[in-house]
């Protein structure tokens, strides 16, 4: 997948990690990673970013004798959700356009386009 | 590799890096493997899945800007002692020298930095430039060969359409060449980028550690000041976080 493609879709997905509940780092990487690829060192900075922008906070908790942060979406975050949707419509019309409307790469210009 | 010897990696790696910020991140990294290893994994294997010391640094080392980390450095640079009187006068004297001096080198430097900037861009876009006369002639050629039909004769004037077409087709290959290069370009950027943060960062043989601890300065007043000077970073410090908060939070969006 291409690599701008992928840090787009790595954000809202890990905005959609928390949407329902409040998680944690290793929470995110194991709910997110069967759906897209996704490490330590990708994660921290998409956290930190997101976090900056103010579509989620950090709070931390006591677990186990030790500081666990867990992230909290903000009603920006979940807005940010939505536009994903709306972005994605057009994207699945796009699809729809190059596949055919029945989900199979067209044999003539299919592959070009 | 242990929890604490990648711990200890990371700081040696990234030493100059703003401590909170530091901090902050290893922490994080430290909770991945607390949590791996509370789900049953082994802590070499919760360790090697977090990554390697390079992958981490690198990654932590990307977020921060040059800025912090240069004020950083300037902040630990400050002398350890204060000055004794001779060298204030020396300083004084030496005014009219020193000070032209380091002003022009700062400014060549300066210079050199804001012209090699400038060239790498305008690299980038130079050669969206000559594309576009690849294809702003081979429209004029098609144009002129239409109209050479008519008047001059039909052989000129097909020859002209036919190499403005190929000038075209020449521009849009070339349009993707641009793209690659651009791309490339400014993949490479982010890591020279990074490559300069790390000439800023990194061990400084754990100078720091061992001068404050062994504290072998002779005079005590020295070291008095400098633990003096310690807090008072210290406080500076915390104080100043905020704003670098806010900074890199504007920087950010």
């Amino acid at each position: 997948m291409e690599m701008q493609m992928k840090r787009g879709l790595l954000d809202v997905c890990v905005l959609a990690a928390i949407k329902n509940e409040d998680s944690y780092g290793y929470q995110i990487i194991k709910d997110v990673s069967p759906y897209v690829e996704i490490s330590e060192s990708t994660l921290y900075p998409i956290l930190r970013r997101l976090e900056s922008a103010e579509l989620l906070t950090v709070r931390s908790a006591e677990h186990n004798g030790r500081l666990r942060k867990y992230y909290h979406i903000t009603p920006e975050g979940l807005s940010r959700i939505e536009a994903f949707k709306e972005e994605w419509k057009e994207i699945m019309m796009i699809y729809r356009f190059v596949t055919n409307g029945d989900g199979t790469v067209s044999e003539k210009g299919g592959n070009e386009a | 590799m242990t929890k604490a010897e990648l711990k200890n990696a990371l700081n040696e790696k990234l030493q100059g890096v703003p401590e909170k910020e530091l901090n902050r991140s290893i922490d994080f990294y430290m909770e991945m493997i607390d949590d791996r290893m509370e789900d049953g994994i082994s802590e070499e294997d919760a360790v090697a899945a977090v990554g390697d010391v390079k992958e981490i640094a690198d990654s932590i080392l990307t977020e921060i800007p040059m800025s912090k980390i240069v004020k950083e450095k300037v902040k630990n640079v400050k002398p350890k002692r204060g000055l004794r009187p001779w060298e204030i006068v020396l300083l004084a004297l030496g005014f009219p020298i020193w000070f032209p001096v380091t002003l022009s080198i700062g400014l060549v430097a300066l210079i050199l930095v804001l012209v090699f900037y400038l060239v790498y861009w305008v690299f980038i876009l130079a050669f969206y430039l000559i594309d576009l006369c690849f294809a702003l002639g081979g429209i004029a050629g098609i144009v002129y060969g239409v109209l050479a039909i008519a008047k001059v004769g039909a052989a000129q004037g097909f020859g002209f359409i036919g190499a403005g077409l190929f000038l075209c087709g020449l521009g849009v290959a070339f349009f993707f060449l641009c793209n690659i290069i651009a791309k490339g370009m400014i993949a490479l950027s982010k890591n020279i980028g990074r490559g300069i943060k790390y000439l800023f960062v990194g061990r400084r043989k754990k100078n720091s550690d061992t001068a404050d601890e062994a504290g072998s300065d002779p005079d005590k007043g020295a070291s008095e000041a400098d633990e003096a000077g310690k807090t008072d970073r210290g406080e500076i410090k915390t104080a100043d976080n905020d704003k670098e908060d806010e900074l890199a939070n504007g920087q950010n969006e």
